[in-house]
């Protein structure tokens, strides 16, 4: 308390230079983590709204296919949607991007671009990111990545086609729009490995006097280990965008068997590759990439439920080794994706094995924070329940995955509608509540202002109730047999039969949620001018962000005198302090040694 | 706002934040070419035979079809120049601006050297119509030398900045300016190990 | 300034010690090209050339990259992306054979 009180005299002198920056200084090409941060969050923000009007289209011909979409349709062309009708490849080529631009563009960069960006280092104690300029280079290569994504429905033949996998033969022989998906990959993946080198350096070299590893908030802990699976398993990935690009644009055959007939006439070209050479290097990123999704999004509930449970974090220690196994472990699983490959005995033994294990760690982390809420003098504030309903939701996730990392009950499902409900349950109602809990929390830090309450609430029951109704029929479909990717939902196949119904369910709800999502647009933009003023300290939290006074912190340097840290990053209602929450920035108070003797 | 450890190491991990940065670099580029590397593998466990046959003749040999002793030639000149690199650091090391420019000078060199080698390579290649496109054999040799080369050139572009215009640096700020060499030289020596695995895997094997 | 002329005699020490390295890398380098001509069975030839490769990568990474006076956390981040480099390798090299129980390119 006392640093806060002499800080503004020491403070003003240094500062006044910072308003002096031009506005594309200050606003645009800005190497302050925090604008940095707001500009990734606005932009996946934007990519994720994106991402789920292409499904929305999607689900339109899901529920009614071949039936002419009425208003909307008629604004596409003739080679996407004649009449309003959806053709085949217009539907494959949202299937790709969907999936495409919800995980690089929307998820990872508001995960790890925004909140990472701005929470860490003012989490850690440090005036910005380890190399700034690095920072805003990382940004930029995103957006050319996004825009490269983007225009790539603008080229010959639409956009890329072959499923966000991108599995080969059939993306080395797709249209123009893959190799824009390419390119847009290496962009992304170049601006990931940027970042992932900052927010390691960041972390190992910034944290602050006395911000000891184990002091470190949860938050912090889960982007650490996301950096580290950002930073070794992209780079397979480019390689084999690079090998993908060669075969394409070099008519190499990396990827292209000897032999193969397309359309009833042998391929022109030299052959002997592999097809499954690309899903090696495809799932040696694509599973840990997994978890660069999930880990974040249980740093963020880790923090709200400690804020709002008012108790540490049951099992703070082991949450950090669990999550430091389940690093390491998710770069030893990738085949469990390929096991109707044709795999062989050793591998898929070992496979199957290493995806049992991984889901101990899991368990571990969930079980914690379950137990965290015993004895809790909860608050059900608008963040809290979005990190209560990412518990359960991630469990289903979590638990409808085991069938899948066994070969004999993953061949039946195998590209099921069972495995876009599992991965859907982990990744939407786990992650984005996840990260939409993160925005309720964060926002009178970034802003200086609060959300509102009674929207908050409309928005989490709406967006809870129609996720679990669009992704749970997916699991009955698949259990049923219905395969994912057909253009017309299974209408044509006799095992369908019994389950279509529910594609008319599951497509209402996806347009429910999306009128669920008004409220939080419209509390987002208005909360920013008319919200209530925020306390610097808004929830009572005990993490350093929260002693970066005001709210949003000064300019570039985040801390008016670097802070020094005394003890753990949870100590919520000790006996030892008058208040319940005792901020780890916060000197002991000296007449309480004595009396302990 | 001054940003802590970007000269001075940090007392408790005993390194600048460029140090550290520049080895998670490295390990991300281990990454790249184990990936590239694994191809390799994974190609060539698969075929009938290696390198195999190309138009028409059948080569059991890499070494018959590649040139050995030009790609000898190029492991020396990339010895030769990551030990003037390193004498370069050294030389600064040392308060000898007038040897480092020197160094970095034969190092920019050298360089060049490989890639006008790695040239005149390529070009016997294509004359002979040996394209990528003929064969995964050199497709994967392309590929892999060619992102080597990339690196090389990237390599080349850092060195002579900080052989010219960069240099600036180590009247205002020497000790800086060091680590600056010191962190283009680990980059410098990575791109020299990668070849160092490359040479035997692709021509010898 | 003692500080500062004890760094330079401590580089002095190190420059000889890149000239010998420089020396070994050249002498390898001959010899695995040597052992490249002898026309080797694969097994045998693969394993010579990835020892001498190895060793020679040592030597870079030790001397001229400065590991072997490298604080921890470095040494470990070095460690860390070799074991999953090893790993990778490992998987794909065994891959086809445990699938179709043949190697036939090597």
């Amino acid at each position: 308390m006392a640093e806060h009180a002499t800080a503004p005299e020491s403070h003003d002198g240094e500062e006044g230079h910072h308003h002096d920056l031009p506005f594309w200084r200050k606003y645009i090409f800005s190497t302050d983590h925090k604008v940095i941060g707001i500009q990734y969050g606005i932009t996946s923000l934007f990519f994720l709204l994106f991402g789920f009007s292409l499904v929305m289209l999607m689900r339109w011909q899901l529920a009614y296919p071949g039936e002419a979409l009425p208003i909307i349709g008629s604004l596409f062309s003739d080679e996407t949607m004649p009449g309003g009708v959806m053709l085949p490849e217009f539907y494959n080529q949202l299937g790709a991007m969907h999936g495409t631009i919800m995980v690089f563009l929307g998820i990872v960069p508001l995960a790890v671009g925004a909140f990472g960006n701005y929470i860490v280092p003012l989490q850690i104690g440090a005036p910005d990111m380890a190399f700034p300029k690095l920072n805003m280079a990382s940004y930029w290569v995103f957006v050319m990545g996004g825009l490269v994504m983007l225009g790539s429905f603008f080229v010959p033949a639409g956009a890329a086609k072959a499923g966000w996998t991108s599995y080969a033969p059939l993306s080395v022989i797709e249209t123009m729009g893959q190799t824009m998906w390419l390119l847009g990959m290496v962009f992304l993946i170049t601006s990931s490995l940027l970042g992932a080198v900052n927010f390691l350096t960041t972390i190992i070299q910034l944290r602050a006097d006395g911000m000891t590893f184990m002091r470190m908030p949860f938050f912090v802990w889960a982007q650490f280990v996301t950096s580290f699976l950002l930073l070794l398993a992209f780079p397979p990935l480019e390689a084999a965008s690079v090998l993908q690009l060669s075969d394409r644009l070099l008519d190499t055959s990396f990827f292209l068997p000897s032999g193969l007939v397309v359309s009833g006439e042998a391929l022109d070209v030299a052959g002997g590759g592999s097809p499954l050479l690309w899903q090696h290097l495809f799932w040696f990123l694509a599973h840990p990439e997994v978890y660069v999704l999930i880990l974040p999004a249980m740093g963020i509930v880790a923090e709200i439920i400690a804020n709002n449970t008012r108790k540490p974090l049951w099992g703070y220690k082991v949450m950090v080794y669990a999550l430091l196994f389940l690093g390491f472990m998710s770069f030893i699983v990738w085949a469990h994706h390929m096991f109707i490959t044709g795999m062989g005995q050793v591998m898929s033994t070992f496979f199957q094995t290493t995806t049992m294990i991984i889901s101990i760690p899991s368990v571990i982390i969930l079980t914690a924070l379950f137990i965290s809420l015993w004895g809790g003098s909860i608050r059900f504030t608008t963040p809290m329940l979005f990190a209560l309903g990412f518990l359960p939701m991630f469990g289903i996730g979590g638990l409808t995955g085991l069938p899948l990392g066994l070969a004999p009950t993953d061949i039946p499902l195998h590209d099921t509608y069972y495995v876009i409900g599992h991965f859907h349950y982990v990744v939407a109602p786990g992650t984005i509540l996840a990260l939409m809990g993160g925005i309720y929390y964060w926002f009178p830090k970034m802003t200086g202002r609060t959300m509102n309450d009674a929207l908050g609430k409309i928005h989490f029951w709406g967006t809870l109730i129609s996720m679990n109704l669009i992704f749970f029929p997916m699991f009955i479909q698949g259990l049923a047999g219905v395969s994912r990717r057909l253009y017309d939902g299974g209408e044509v196949y006799a095992h369908a039969q019994g389950v279509i119904h529910y594609n008319e369910v599951m497509s209402i709800a996806a347009w429910v949620l999306f009128l669920f999502q008004i409220p939080f647009i419209v509390n987002l933009i208005m909360s920013m001018w008319k919200g209530k003023p925020a306390e610097d300290n808004h929830w009572e939290a005990t993490t350093l962000e929260w002693a970066a006074a005001p709210s949003p912190p000064v300019g570039h340097g985040n801390f008016k005198t670097l802070p020094r840290v005394y003890r753990a990053p949870y100590e919520y209602s000790h006996p030892d302090f008058h208040d319940d929450f005792w901020p780890q920035h916060t000197p002991p108070e000296p007449a309480r040694q004595p009396a302990s003797v | 706002m001054q940003i802590p450890y970007t000269v001075a190491p940090r007392p408790d991990t005993g390194v600048y934040n460029a140090k550290i940065g520049v080895w998670l670099f490295l390990a991300s580029e281990v990454m790249l070419f184990g990936g590239l590397f694994s191809a390799y593998i994974f190609l060539r466990v698969g075929a009938p035979a290696w390198p195999g046959e190309i138009h028409g003749v059948m080569y059991a040999r890499a070494s018959e079809i590649l040139n050995v002793p030009l790609a000898t030639l190029n492991t020396m000149i990339l010895i030769g120049s990551s030990v003037t690199m390193v004498m370069s650091w050294a030389s600064l090391a040392m308060d000898r601006f007038d040897r480092y420019k020197l160094y970095m000078g034969a190092t920019i060199l050298l360089g060049f050297a490989f890639l006008v080698v790695k040239a005149f390579e390529y070009g016997t290649k294509f004359e002979h119509g040996l394209l990528p496109a003929e064969h995964n054999f050199l497709a994967i040799y392309f590929v892999l030398t060619g992102l080597h080369g990339l690196h090389v050139i990237g390599g080349i572009i850092v060195n002579a900045y900080f052989w010219g215009p960069g240099a600036k640096m180590w009247k205002t700020n020497p000790k800086q300016f060091t680590n600056r060499i010191e962190i283009a030289g680990l980059y410098w020596h990575f791109v020299d190990l990668v070849w160092i695995f490359l040479f035997p895997t692709i021509y010898l094997l | 300034m003692s500080d500062a002329a004890h760094n330079i005699e401590e580089v002095k020490k190190h420059v000889r010690v890149y000239i010998s390295v420089f020396a070994a890398l050249a002498i390898l380098t001959v010899v695995t090209v040597g052992v490249g001509y002898l026309h080797l069975p694969i097994l045998p030839a693969l394993i010579a050339a990835l020892v001498i490769a190895s060793i020679k990568a040592g030597l870079v990474a030790a001397y001229f990259m400065h590991l072997v006076s490298e604080e921890r956390v470095i040494r470990l981040l070095v460690w860390m992306s070799l074991g999953l480099l090893v790993f990778m390798f490992t998987i794909l090299s065994v891959y086809y054979y445990d699938q179709v129980g043949a190697v036939t390119g090597l």
